[in-house]
């Protein structure tokens, strides 16, 4: 399972960043982003918090291997 | 259940919104709004009952779910103050739209407020920080904290990033008060106007000088979505005025009453100066314990079930931010400010797509502006008595108007 960000539909909140800095972080234009390597979560129990504070439901796990 | 009428035991809609008594708490009949929640009705100030969502679950489900509409033009959109009546043929950019829309309005804006450009502002708000209270210091032992230093802090840095100047901000924050809390709809027109017109003049001047020109996201907008034909000059016009509000209104409030909350709160302010790391954390629950834009409004496009009941198309819905924030379903203790406390998942900055594009901006600010404060003047405090602080009415942004301090 990979998580990958939709960023058609992302707002630019900054949440999953904030909330889960080891897996996501902001482009440069201020969209969400997975940091490279980190795809498959890292095992970070904060990836859940994260799905749950972007407010645009933007962030998903997906079918795509061990990441 | 599909029992779309009130409760058997729910009482008479109460009113809404009302007003505050101690500032950063709710109204006192607020909680009883929460006895018959998640969802129930209110009624207006005309008269008209609406739905009043004060679940915490509810009001995310709410918030992100398509079906509910931001936009003023429908018919069933609740007008919950006078000055908001007949206003339906004026289009509020970003906040008063429903996607497509509100997504390109958004979408042209969201760089300038990225994680990684709010970072690099950083010791710009700081050195703007440091100078009100140098001036602070210099001036004596005493201040009106909202003028002095609430006020102007998110005024400059608004200023900077849009690129209007600060030295016109008697002009602009009169005219934006004025906006916000007009008696009546023609009053609020009439600022809402000489504020289209400022902007418009500061383009037109702006766009003349050689050399110059306009600088910050309006100077952006204008050299690129404007030149090439994204945006027309009057939908720019109000998209800089929704962002100058914005950016100075909501903020001012949140550092005066942060600081007026953590006076009242002298365990908590002092394990905040014991140990700054916590500050980010308590900007948080800042938020989320007061909760100034206390009544986000949306109406129905279509039926909706929500807690067993049904929510009619073309029906209003009102979301009460600060009973949503308390909801002890969400949160333990609810009704204490603690800074030490997780406040993950308030919904002070809405939540869906219109959440507030500014978010980043004003955690950085108040964060800088309330750790310096109590750093920097370690004996502030209250020069007057508590219930002596005005406090502002129910029907604009919650805050107070003045705080008189001393050190």
């Amino acid at each position: 399972m990979r998580l990958t960000i939709d960023s058609d539909v992302c707002i630019g909140a900054g949440m999953c960043a904030m909330t889960a800095p080891s897996v996501f972080t902001q482009d440069d234009d201020g969209y969400g982003a997975v940091l490279p390597g980190r795809e498959d979560g890292g095992g970070d129990p904060l990836v859940t918090e994260a799905l749950r504070a972007c407010p645009a439901q933007a962030i998903a796990w997906g079918e795509g291997g061990e990441g | 259940m599909t029992a779309t009428g009130a409760k058997a035991t729910a009482p008479s809609a109460p009113a809404f919104p009302q007003d505050r008594t101690c500032p950063y708490q709710p109204p006192a009949d607020y909680p009883g709004l929460a006895a018959h929640g998640p969802l129930t009705r209110v009624t207006l100030y005309d008269g008209r009952q609406v739905w009043a969502v004060t679940g915490h679950a509810e009001a995310r489900a709410l918030l992100v779910d398509p079906r509910f509409s931001s936009d003023r033009a429908h018919p069933g959109f609740p007008v919950v103050m006078p000055r908001a009546e007949n206003q339906s043929d004026v289009e509020i950019p970003l906040i008063g739209v429903d996607d497509p829309r509100h997504s390109r309005q958004r979408r042209m804006l969201i760089p300038h407020f990225g994680t990684k450009r709010i970072a690099a502002m950083r010791p710009q708000i700081q050195r703007i920080v440091d100078g009100l209270i140098d001036t602070m210091l210099a001036k004596g032992n005493e201040a009106e904290l909202v003028s002095a230093y609430a006020l102007p802090v998110p005024s400059m840095v608004i200023c900077a990033l849009l690129g209007v100047p600060y030295g016109d901000h008697e002009f602009f924050e009169s005219r934006s008060r004025a906006l916000l809390a007009a008696p009546t709809a023609e009053e609020a027109a009439e600022a809402r106007v000489e504020l289209q017109d400022y902007l418009h003049r500061l383009i037109d001047t702006r766009q003349g000088e050689s050399g110059g020109g306009l600088e910050g996201i309006l100077g952006e907008l204008v050299s690129e979505r404007l030149a090439e034909g994204e945006l027309d000059r009057d939908e720019l016009v109000m998209m800089a005025l929704v962002l100058l509000i914005a950016g100075h209104e909501t903020t001012s409030n949140m550092i005066a009453l942060g600081t007026f909350t953590l006076l009242e709160h002298p365990d908590q302010l002092e394990a905040l100066r014991a140990e700054p790391a916590l500050m980010p954390g308590a900007v948080e629950e800042l938020l989320r314990y007061l909760s100034i834009a206390d009544g986000l409004v949306r109406v129905a496009t279509e039926d909706v079930e929500i807690a067993g009941r049904t929510i009619r198309a073309g029906e209003g819905v009102l979301l009460a931010t600060s009973v949503i924030n308390r909801d002890a379903g969400a949160y333990e203790r609810p009704d204490a400010l603690d800074v030490r406390r997780s406040a993950r998942h308030h919904v002070a900055f809405g939540y869906g797509v219109h959440q507030c594009l500014g978010q980043n901006l004003a955690r950085t600010e108040m964060e800088i502006a309330l750790g310096t404060l109590i750093t920097r003047i370690p004996t502030l405090r209250l020069a007057v008595a508590p219930d002596e602080i005005p406090v502002k009415p129910a029907d604009t942004l919650q805050g107070i108007y003045a705080l008189p301090v001393a050190w």
